[in-house]
């Protein structure tokens, strides 16, 4: 430490345009990976929910993709797909499958028997059932699914700054400041990232409730 | 009171020789061996026997949850199978006993779920709707909008009947529809819902295991044993009176005598002339359930009661032997009593 102070908010001021661009970079790859780590994940669940033998299989894929540490991936990575966006993004989308798989399958799981008794005996077809029946009682648990893994997706994301300086989102900001001996870079990265995960959180949170009201809705009339 | 509910359409119902077998053996749990027996239209059918001798299975049959092994399940004469699963279930009100309503939809979309099934204009199912509210008792504007975990155990078994009537169904299956809410719920359920039943007049099957439930809802009565074989099927006097096999005659009771009597009533009574009125004598309106007016003699200390009729005068002296004889000559008794006393 050179005496300089822990922020240097003159650094801030100027640099507003490029801090905004790294936001507006860390919130856009990480819709890319839950939007398609989620579209992956619906397909395994899915699956897993019908044909239950293969659940297993799947989970055990799944917990072991998200052993290989994200070092270790992107650099594996760099190999095969070059510094591109894919190389960044596969396994971001890769991590998400653990969380979301097991989250939708218990979703669906947890729909009550004596429900689908009833819906069957009331004569929806099999589809209709689905779409209206199962989907929207499994909500609750996929919007569960969607928090971890859009938190977990912007804080790893800071990671993939080690691919260059046309990556990582904010952790540019923090894997410079690193090389630099730059405190304020350092923080900017990591409270934004912070931030966003935890403004991320609230929004499904508060998204939830307005989807399902009869999740909430206990015993408040009378 | 509410204006007389649109609901007429009833069909009958009948078992043909009608099997479903499990794997091997045939003889498991929820298996149906040759079952024939037939319902009239606008009659309620009690299913009543052990756990897993085949009532709700046989319940099943109708609405083609199950399917047979062999035989014909025929509503107004036509073999269900030969027709369209989902259009035969939408005919078909279906009553469970964890009611199996749907959390995330408002009791007013609940009930609507056949007519939306079935494509009827939103004001028609909005009215439909307001229209079953108040047949089952309660107030729509109060229940409409809220969601089966803001109602007791109650209303909620209300609702699910709402909802199975909502499409004016052909035939009502209901498997123990009143079993998970507590004795004095039930016993007001039952009441309301053969209250409800002398307005509707629709063909009901009902399973329950409680052979009390069985007397009291049953205009017939199939009782079941293990195995899925039919024991005996009739009106309930008949099965109290006459018990077909040893095996009725113990699931009915030892009590069967009593039962028989809670199915008579003072009014009824071939009385004794009343020689004259002694201060401390019981008084019985012609509602009175037999049972009781002997239960209330056996405590009293005088030798008889009074049996008033509609107008609350005297016709007459009930006896423990008047009562006795009653029972003797069943058979050219009265019907059924009516459930509100």
């Amino acid at each position: 430490m050179n005496g300089e102070p822990l922020m240097r908010w003159d650094w801030v001021a100027a640099h507003l345009d490029s801090i905004f661009g790294r936001l507006e970079q860390h919130v856009g790859l990480t819709i890319l990976a839950v939007t398609i780590g989620f579209a992956i994940s619906f397909t395994l669940a899915a699956v897993s929910v019908r044909q239950r033998r293969l659940y297993p299989y799947v989970t055990l894929l799944a917990t072991a993709v998200y052993t290989i540490p994200s070092f270790a991936l992107f650099a594996a990575l760099v190999a095969v797909t070059g510094l591109t966006v894919l190389t960044a993004e596969i396994p971001l989308v890769l991590y998400t499958l653990i969380l979301f798989v097991p989250n939708i399958v218990a979703g669906f799981d947890g729909v009550p028997a004596d429900v689908l008794d009833a819906a069957d005996g009331m004569g929806f077809t099999r589809g209709r059932r689905w779409l209206r029946v199962e989907l929207p009682l499994a909500v609750p648990l996929i919007v569960a699914g969607l928090r971890l893994a859009t938190v977990s997706t912007i804080g790893l994301l800071t990671v993939s700054a080690i691919l260059g300086d046309s990556f990582g989102g904010l952790g540019y900001f923090i894997l410079d400041g690193y090389h630099r001996h730059f405190t304020t870079e350092i923080i900017i990265g990591g409270v934004l990232s912070i931030a966003l995960a935890a403004v991320a959180d609230i929004g499904f949170f508060l998204a939830q409730r307005r989807l399902t009201p009869w999740a909430t809705a206990r015993a408040a009339v009378r | 009171m509410r204006a007389r509910p649109s609901d007429t359409r009833a069909a009958s119902l009948e078992f043909r020789h009608v099997s479903k077998r499990y794997d091997r053996g045939g003889d498991g749990p929820g298996a149906v061996n040759d079952l024939s027996f037939a319902v009239p239209a606008g009659a309620i059918c009690v299913l009543v026997g052990p756990s897993g001798c085949g009532k709700t299975t046989s319940l099943k049959l109708v609405n083609r949850l199950i399917e047979p092994t062999s035989g014909q399940v025929l509503l107004d004469g036509v073999d269900v199978m030969t027709q369209e699963v989902t259009a035969l279930r939408r005919r078909i009100g279906y009553v469970i006993q964890s009611v199996g309503l749907f959390p995330h939809l408002t009791v007013g979309r609940n009930v609507a779920t056949v007519p939306s099934l079935m494509g009827w204009p939103a004001r028609q199912q909005q009215a439909r709707v307001e229209e079953l509210l108040g047949l089952v008792g309660l107030d729509p504007a109060r229940y409409r909008d809220r969601y089966p975990s803001q109602l007791s155990g109650g209303e909620r078994q209300r609702i699910g009947v709402a909802r199975a009537l909502a499409a004016d169904p052909l035939i009502m299956l209901m498997d123990e529809p009143f079993a998970a809410v507590d004795p004095i719920v039930r016993e007001r359920l039952q009441d309301e819902f053969l209250r409800l039943q002398r307005e509707i007049s629709k063909t009901i099957l009902f399973v329950t295991h409680d052979i009390d439930e069985a007397i009291r809802m049953g205009d017939l009565i199939a009782v079941m044993e293990q195995g899925g074989r039919l024991a005996q099927f009739g009106t309930p006097r008949d099965i109290l009176a006459e018990p077909a096999s040893d095996f009725v005659a113990r699931f009915v009771g030892e009590d069967r005598g009593l039962k028989r009597l809670s199915l008579q009533t003072v009014a009824n009574l071939r009385v004794e002339p009343l020689e004259r009125r002694l201060d401390g004598m019981p008084e019985f309106g012609p509602a009175t359930k037999l049972r009781d007016a002997l239960s209330i003699l056996l405590v009293a200390e005088t030798r008889g009661g009074i049996a008033l009729d509609e107008t609350g005068r005297p016709r007459g002296m009930v006896t423990v032997d008047a009562i006795a004889s009653a029972l003797a000559e069943d058979g050219t008794g009265p019907g059924r009593v009516p459930a509100d006393r």
